[in-house]
């Protein structure tokens, strides 16, 4: 299961270009980017839903892939039920094989109390985690999740990252977008995309250890166009050592994002 | 104040659809009530039959104001003949000679041009006896229902076909679809097929309460009658499904099926009769699929034609059905999955 070299074009416009992932199974992989960034157009690419211009794609068969749109993928004027009794049915599961998926998937996601609940008048947060249990209800090699916890409340994130993480314990490749860099420094691989290209790319250790530079934190930033604000005080970017006196932190896979983006900026 | 005028009309100019409605909109109907809009019937295809056929055909173009056209003369014709041509619609009065006096036939299923015939003919006086096959009262509710049963299932077929399939892409779960492993024909059948049904059963229930309601006769065969339903059913369900393929929203759906609807209602001649509109507008209605649908319910029920008579809107139905449908249809399943060729290609290379 991997991304080789795409290319997707829009008319003029530019999607993805040379973009190479791979997504082994058992192992979350994250997207991440801005709005615009090209998140969702590499994850339809990987599922047919956009034209490929340049590059290839390898996934497995149609019934070996689990696929949550952006807004959740669940059928509003349809009972929760009657939703895994279609998306079930269209995969080929039915009878037993079905309830007791469904029971087990439903009971996890906190969902078994709201089963004859119109999906239309769920809350986002519910919404999402069925948008999970119906992509994920037939055991797929591969799962892709396009932004499953945008706007979700904290609880609902962290009930919806039980679900996801114990989906790639059972051997699931799962490949996420999220725009939340918290999110990305959980999984195991982790893709930065920035106006349609890969500006990092590996584990989120490995990415934060080849970071070139340090960043300090300071109340007066020196260099304002390589500071952006974090809580009260300012993250700075030196690219060598910083001057003497100067706090060192510890860098995130935030701060290194973000070094990347302004690097970009300025090449450009 | 100004600030929310110059928004408005900012966001009017990008909504082309809206515009459409606004300045297309009132054009169409001019042009259409102008000219269209006309119960007066001026050309009246005739037919003379029996040993006076050419005397006949001279006193009736002859006579003033007279709007008969001759389109058939046959000294060996009858009654029998007269009733033929009537039902087939080859001619819309048939006058019958060799005997006093000659009886003119009329067909009362196209209303106006009977209105007009019988008052053109009262001007003969006892010259000739006047007889109105299959509308003898000339009934409007006979001649309105066969055409509203089309007006309804166009209707169905188009707005609400269009709001369905719509919906899909509204909320997104049309990309859940095209994923999942149904393929792109099972989806779009399976989205049609309840569409279908249910517009049949609104064709079966609004055509008994015709019948019951309006006593309007069904004089024909209920398979010809089902046979051309279908046929239209699918060239309606189909401008459904395109429209769908290019609105975003249900709004925008509604919006561009009202284009559809609005000519069908004026211009396909269960209002205004073909023969009343001039040709500089009369050649869009035989674009429109109820035109052919018209003809056929009228003819059916209130002529009782048979299959060979509606041979040519049939046949109309049938070249419209597969265009618009299988077009549809496929501009649908583009819209499913435009990635899939490519992926399948990938895995082969693979």
């Amino acid at each position: 299961m991997s991304v080789s070299n795409l290319t997707v074009r829009f008319g003029s416009v530019t999607a993805l270009e040379n973009i190479t992932l791979e997504t082994p199974p058992g192992q979350i992989t994250a997207v991440v980017g801005g709005d615009g960034a090209g998140k969702s157009t590499l994850l339809k690419a990987m599922v047919g839903l956009v034209e490929v211009e340049a590059g290839t794609v390898q996934t497995p068969e149609r019934a070996q892939i689990g696929y949550m749109p952006a807004d959740a993928g669940s059928w509003a004027d349809l009972t929760v039920d009657e939703n895994v009794e279609f998306v079930g049915g269209s995969y080929g599961l039915a009878g037993t094989d079905l309830a007791e998926r469904a029971d087990e998937l439903l009971k996890r996601a906190g969902l078994d109390g709201a089963r004859d609940r119109l999906v239309g008048q769920l809350s986002g947060g519910m919404r999402n985690k069925l948008g999970f249990c119906l992509a994920t209800l037939h055991r797929p090699e591969l799962l892709i999740l396009d932004e499953p916890s945008t706007g979700l409340d904290p609880v609902s994130r962290v009930e919806l990252w039980r679900l996801i993480t114990r989906a790639a314990a059972h051997g699931t490749a799962v490949v996420l977008a999220t725009t939340y860099m918290d999110e990305a420094e959980r999984t195991g691989s982790v893709l930065v995309l920035e106006r349609g290209r890969a500006l990092l790319s590996g584990s989120p250790d490995s990415i934060v250890a080849q970071s070139p530079g340090v960043v300090v934190e300071t109340p007066r930033p020196q260099r304002p166009q390589y500071a952006w604000r974090s809580g009260e005080a300012f993250r700075e970017w030196w690219p060598q050592s910083p001057p003497p006196g100067m706090h060192i932190a510890p860098l995130t896979l935030e701060d290194v994002a973000i070094v990347a983006s302004l690097e970009g900026g300025e090449r450009a | 104040m100004r600030a929310m005028i110059l928004k408005e009309f900012r966001e009017l100019r990008r909504d082309h659809r809206t515009m459409g409605m606004l300045i297309g909109l009132p054009v169409l109907l001019l042009i259409v009530f102008g000219y269209a809009a006309n119960f007066s019937v001026d050309n009246i295809p005739t037919a003379t039959l029996g040993p006076q056929a050419e005397q006949a055909s001279q006193l009736i173009t002859q006579a003033a104001q007279a709007p008969f056209e001759v389109v058939e003369t046959d000294p060996a014709g009858d009654a029998a003949t007269a009733e033929d041509l009537l039902q087939r619609n080859s001619v819309d009065v048939a006058i019958v000679t060799g005997q006093n006096p000659p009886v003119a036939y009329i067909d009362g299923s196209s209303l106006f041009t009977a209105q007009t015939a019988v008052s053109a003919l009262n001007r003969f006086g006892d010259k000739v006896q006047t007889q109105v096959l299959f509308n003898p009262d000339l009934k409007t509710s006979w001649v309105m229902v066969p055409g509203i049963i089309g007006l309804i299932l166009t209707f169905i077929g188009t707005i609400v076909t269009s709001i369905g399939m719509v919906k899909e892409k509204q909320t997104g779960t049309i990309e859940q679809l095209a994923v999942m492993p149904i393929k792109p024909s099972t989806v779009i059948l399976g989205k049609i097929l309840p569409y279908f049904l249910v517009a049949t059963l609104d064709m079966v229930l609004v055509t008994v309460l015709g019948i019951l309601l309006f006593d309007v006769p069904f004089n024909g065969n209920v398979a010809v009658f089902a046979f051309g339903a279908g046929l239209f059913l699918f060239v309606v369900l189909g401008l459904g499904v395109f429209i769908s393929t290019i609105s975003q929203n249900v709004g925008q759906a509604i919006q561009t099926a009202f284009f559809f609807l609005m000519p069908q209602i004026l211009l396909s001649g269960f209002i205004f009769p073909l023969e009343a509109i001039p040709w500089g507008v009369r050649w869009i209605s035989y674009f429109l699929p109820l035109t052919y649908f018209t003809m056929v319910s009228q003819g059916v029920m209130l002529r009782g034609a048979p299959l060979d008579a509606l041979w040519f809107p049939l046949m109309m139905l049938a070249i419209m059905a597969v265009i618009v449908f299988t077009g549809a249809v496929l501009r649908f399943r583009r819209n499913l999955a435009p990635g899939d060729g490519r992926r399948r290609k990938a895995k082969a290379a693979a």
